[in-house]
């Protein structure tokens, strides 16, 4: 009887596995088909990074938005962390109030463009109270005003193969510091995703990023990228630096911040 | 159920009764990897919290505003341990979630809570209850047939840790993840903001620590050898080989 046992555990447990194998292979194709696999999956670590980064798109494919708050709830202190650039480009263009700075789109767009800081001014705006959290442990509420990145996107026109949106910050010195930063899809296209000018009713502040930052509501605050120069529309994010998707996970930052 | 389902063979072979295994496969393996993983969530977790070791209540806090507690610890920014210590804590916490969550489903199914976990109304008395007390700290330890049960302290701590603690410190976790909340912002907003949840989140983890220290104490003390065996192959309730 002992050894029906086994022999029937034996077939149940081989059938088990293949099935488990096989569940796994259909689960990658399926995933990397709809988007659930980030740039930084590689390794042990990516293990994890897959799992949140697949459940938390599967969870928020509505479009669901990060909670707004009330005038009152605005900080008194919104801390910064990191200096402005001290590249000369950077700090020519705030001399000069950035009135010759440049957004330029380019990438897998009908229409590359690059806009002036008065034109972005000039679009449909937002303003939206939202909680920011850095990845050190501490937390603010701020307004954040600006034109929504989605409307940008609609005006140079995305081509269907996009898959990420890609920004770059003016760098600190040296051009191989380079910071830059991307979203996915969804993200990008999120009413709540910012490209932002203001902040608590004024110009936004130099060290907050001036004069152009990302605000992405519902990732960690690193996400939001500063001192933005230009946008990129791609299909991969394989050749751009270490090929991780941006400068955070160079520094051992995961690519996604949802957490 | 799970005393009839294992190795037969043995059980003919040595008819005591104490040799039937004291804890199912799947509490045993549930068990050693949720040690595992709770190894790299405290590790972790302390790397994290060490960017910044003051805790506060409410939506939002920072240096220049008032916190609810200041750990006694250094904050640790330029080291190089969170990046890493995030990813741990994530893996990890996924390794918990998941097993966790088959041990609590096995549990509820093979009806191991009912039987072995949650204390008898006879047993949730002020006398019973001190008694255990008082064996406990009199470190008085029960014979091998008493301790094939649990006693009403170790029932209590149990059901504390399965279904208090351990739901507790996985939303305080996800109330602190903005995707998670813009899906459900309840999470978040029932433990009174973002701060307030990393601040319960910190102290579940204490109380975590705390139990773990207390359960691995009391392991040493009634016998490390027969424990460990008990947890690892199931046959620990035998008299020490001497």
């Amino acid at each position: 009887m002992s050894s029906t046992l086994s022999r029937r555990k034996l077939i149940t447990t081989g059938l088990a596995a293949a099935a488990g194998a096989s569940g796994l292979g259909v689960a990658a194709v399926l995933a990397q088909r709809y988007g659930l696999i980030p740039p930084d999956h590689g390794g042990i670590f990516g293990v994890g990074e897959t799992l949140t980064y697949a459940s938390q798109r599967l969870l928020m494919s509505h479009h669901s938005l990060a909670r707004e708050f009330n005038r009152s709830d605005i900080s008194r202190v919104a801390p910064i962390n990191g200096e402005p650039p001290e590249g000369e480009t950077y700090q020519r263009l705030l001399v000069g109030r950035f009135a010759a700075w440049r957004l330029t789109v380019d990438g897998l767009v009908v229409r590359p463009s690059s806009f002036t800081l008065a034109e972005l001014k000039r679009f449909p705006s937002r303003s939206q109270i939202t909680h920011q959290a850095c990845e050190e442990g501490w937390s603010f509420i701020a307004e954040w005003i600006g034109v929504p990145l989605s409307y940008v996107l609609n005006l140079v026109g995305v081509r269907p193969q996009a898959k990420y949106v890609v920004f770059w910050a003016f760098e600190n010195g040296e051009p191989a510091k380079a910071w830059w930063g991307s979203l996915d899809m969804p993200e990008a296209w999120h009413p709540q995703t910012l490209l932002a000018y203001g902040m608590n009713g004024q110009e936004l502040p130099t060290p907050h990023g001036a004069p152009l930052r990302l605000r992405v509501p519902r990732q960690l605050g690193y996400k939001s990228v500063k001192y933005i120069y230009r946008i990129t529309v791609t299909d991969t994010v394989k050749n751009i630096g270490k090929g991780l998707g941006s400068s955070t996970p160079e520094a051992g930052y995961s690519w996604y911040a949802g957490i | 159920m799970a005393e009839s389902a294992y190795l037969p063979g043995l059980t003919i072979q040595n008819s005591h009764v104490l040799d039937a295994p004291r804890h199912s496969a799947l509490v045993r393996i549930t068990h050693w990897i949720t040690a595992i993983s709770f190894l790299g969530l405290f590790v972790s977790g302390i790397a994290i919290l060490l960017a910044h070791p003051r805790l506060y209540w409410g939506e939002t806090g920072v240096l220049g505003t008032p916190s609810l507690f200041d750990l006694p610890l250094p904050f640790v920014l330029k080291l190089q341990i969170r990046g890493p210590g995030r990813s741990l804590h994530y893996l990890s916490a996924w390794v918990f979630v998941l097993t966790g969550s088959l041990y609590v489903l096995s549990g509820l199914f093979t009806r191991h809570f009912q039987k072995n976990l949650v204390p008898s109304r006879m047993d949730l008395g002020w006398k019973p209850i001190m008694r255990a007390v008082s064996n406990h700290l009199h470190l008085k330890w029960p014979t091998e047939e008493e301790s094939r049960s649990y006693n009403v302290l170790q029932r209590l701590t149990y059901v504390a840790v399965v279904f208090l603690l351990s739901p507790l410190i996985i939303f305080t976790g996800l109330a602190m993840s903005p995707a998670v909340t813009s899906v459900f912002p309840v999470i978040v907003n029932v433990f009174g903001g973002q701060q307030s949840a990393r601040t319960i989140h910190f102290f579940v983890a204490a109380a975590l620590v705390l139990f773990l220290l207390v359960h691995i104490a009391m392991v040493c003390l009634s016998g490390f050898k027969n424990r460990m065996r008990a947890m690892i192959t199931a046959h620990g309730a035998g008299r020490e080989p001497s």
